[in-house]
């Protein structure tokens, strides 16, 4: 087992740059995320890593070895594609023999251990069945026995799920970290789902535009994320553009209403933030407002299982709060209510170009 | 239990129509065989026994069939590897290759077999005088497009990249992928190509003539012009032949690999 270091690594396709610039240490026998929307370069970022692309510059190492230019079948990776890997002349089991076979492996030493690996995944009775023979979910298992026959020093899942029905994608993701915990291998992980990321990984690495917005344990990305682009991506978020109004006391103005936000202190008076709230946090009443309070009109509601979501369009915004059944059942569509948050709880970001208008506020300010 | 198909009668009535196209010109040339060819009379083997003991018969057949074999061992090593590569690195390559392949079927025989000998002027006679060299180098031409959209057919049913990718991530060398990986999975577009090509080299007769030498049409039409009546059983004796030798490359293309259909 190794850990991998990604040193300043970039990759442009004519003028598209689609890695710009990462660097990255992972620990061995730890579980990575790569996160991000489609061309964020995540895929491209594995693929520089699985040798199958070469980057324009920066290195990649695993353990202390350089293996930017080695070729692909000499860098003893693990890879799990996302679909239609597993070859279809062979039966599950020679499919997981594969790489032993082309490692020269005696026959009956290659055979035992491939039937322990398709034992690890749970199909040690489907062995002799072709993969057009088996479901996507027991494809993907077979892909990630055949992944983990060679001992690879590192693994890397390319989606191996976003081809899977839901219930099955929750199943396996949860199966892969197991496995993955007890054999203690390296392991980055390619999705776009930020649930799988979240619920799996040690870290997460949130891509976007071919950087790495942010990168940090799943509470941390979860509850405090780092950009504007995090705070979008990464579960639901009610994104609220206001003014510091008092950093002495923690309060923004949002349309004409003070808002307590203890994140606002020592703030610049003036400058101009995004006030990051989790719709869990959002309480609704069918009141008049109260401290740190807001009134708006219940617009939407949506049924989600273990909550309702109430989309309520208070001042410009529409805001997203999620509340158990029973207490949205109080509150029809139409209904005026009041909405509050706890201080502590909303994140507070900076806007692109604030730190300007902060300033003329600020000159404003001194001039009275 | 599913319902018994029920065939609507005009489609019965169109497969007979069919069936007589093919099957009538069949039959008569076989009752046509059977006559003497002194007499004219029915019914006698003697001139399949007449074609059978024919030195020449046996000999242009083995050099038709020699020559079907190198044609379709040389398509395969010439295209297998380079419609992989097109597939996979190339692919904008592909249409160029498809209206290269196009071009055999767009130039006349003659003008190819004028242009070839022109071409292989001055090699050594080993190659120039021999069919088993100049042919077939004028054969692989033929084939080019049969084979080629057999096999690009072929590799457009697999997903090239994801199996070469799980491949060497594996730690398989490019020409272990090839031989391991894509080879059995394209196995029947192969076959469909080499079906064709044999068919192709055992029926050439333009290019053979032209450039004087005796492959089986040859034969065919010598005896077509001298014997009225082994000429026919001759024709079905090819026919057959043909059908025997496609037979025998499906079970030896056929192997112990499984049925490839819905291998995906």
């Amino acid at each position: 087992m190794a850990g991998v270091r990604l040193q300043s690594l970039r990759r442009r396709f004519g003028d598209v740059v689609a890695l710009d610039g990462i660097d990255l240490d992972i620990a061995s026998g730890e579980f990575v995320s790569f996160l991000g929307p489609s061309g964020c370069g995540k895929t491209t970022a594995l693929r520089l890593i699985a040798g199958f692309d070469r980057p324009t510059s920066g290195r990649v190492f695993v353990g202390d070895k350089d293996i930017t230019g080695v070729a692909p079948n000499k860098r003893d990776i693990g890879m799990v594609f996302q679909a239609y890997s597993l070859f279809p002349n062979m039966t599950s089991v020679r499919n997981v023999e594969f790489g032993l076979r082309v490692r020269r492996q005696g026959r009956g030493d290659r055979r035992t251990r491939a039937l322990e690996l398709l034992e690890l995944v749970g199909l040690g009775h489907a062995a002799d069945r072709y993969p057009h023979q088996l479901s996507g979910g027991m494809q993907q298992r077979v892909a990630l026995a055949r992944a983990l026959a060679i001992e690879p020093r590192l693994l890397l899942l390319d989606e191996p799920l976003s081809a899977l029905d839901a219930k099955v994608r929750v199943q396996l993701r949860e199966e892969i970290r197991r496995i993955q915990t007890r054999l203690g291998i390296t392991t980055i992980y390619v999705t776009h789902d930020q649930e799988e990321a979240l619920s799996i990984s040690d870290r997460v690495a949130v891509l976007s535009q071919g950087q790495i917005e942010q990168i940090g344990t799943p509470a941390e990305i979860y509850g405090a994320p780092a950009t504007p682009f995090v705070a979008e991506f990464v579960g639901t978020m009610n994104r609220i553009e206001s003014t510091v109004a008092d950093p002495d006391n923690g309060r923004v103005d949002y349309e004409g209403s003070s808002l307590a936000v203890d994140a606002a202190r020592g703030r610049q008076r003036g400058e101009r933030v995004l006030v990051l709230v989790r719709p869990e946090t959002v309480q609704v009443e069918a009141a008049a407002s109260s401290e740190n309070g807001l009134t708006g009109e219940v617009v939407s509601q949506t049924f989600l299982g273990s909550v309702t979501r109430l989309r309520v369009l208070a001042g410009p915004a529409e805001w997203t709060a999620d509340l158990s059944a029973e207490r949205a059942a109080a509150l029809p569509i139409g209904a005026q209510v009041s909405l509050h948050f706890p201080p502590s709880s909303a994140k507070l970001l900076t806007l692109e170009g604030g730190a300007a208008e902060g300033l003329e506020a600020a000159a404003a300010d001194s001039v009275e | 239990m599913t319902p018994r198909r029920f065939i609507a009668p005009s489609a019965v009535l169109w497969l007979l129509l069919g069936a007589a196209y093919f099957l009538i010109p069949l039959i008569a040339t076989l009752i046509f065989s059977l006559r003497s060819n002194q007499t004219g009379t029915c019914c006698t083997l003697e001139n399949y026994g007449t074609i059978i003991h024919d030195p020449q018969f046996l000999k242009t057949i083995k050099t038709s069939f020699i020559l079907s074999l190198e044609t379709i061992f040389l398509t395969l090593v010439l295209l297998v590897p380079t419609v992989y590569w097109v597939h996979l690195k190339l692919p904008r390559l592909r249409s160029v290759i498809g209206f290269m392949a196009l071009v055999p079927f767009v130039i006349p025989p003659i003008i190819l077999v004028v242009g070839l000998l022109d071409v292989y002027k001055g090699t050594p006679t080993w190659f120039y005088a021999e069919p088993y060299g100049f042919l077939v180098a004028a054969y692989v031409i033929l084939a080019f497009p049969y084979m080629y959209f057999s096999l690009d057919t072929g590799f457009r049913s697999i997903d090239v990249h994801t199996l070469t990718e799980a491949s060497q991530s594996l730690g398989a060398h490019w020409t272990t992928t090839l031989v391991r990986v894509i080879l059995p999975n394209i196995k029947s577009a192969a076959l469909a190509g080499s079906f064709l090509t044999l068919a192709i080299v055992m029926g050439e007769f333009t290019i053979a003539s032209l450039a004087v030498f005796d492959t089986f049409p040859i034969y065919i039409q010598y005896i077509n012009q001298n014997k009225a009546y082994p000429a026919a059983s001759v024709t079905l004796l090819a026919f057959a032949i043909t059908w025997a030798a496609m037979v025998a490359l499906l079970a030896a293309g056929r192997g112990r690999a499984p049925a490839a259909q819905g291998a995906r």
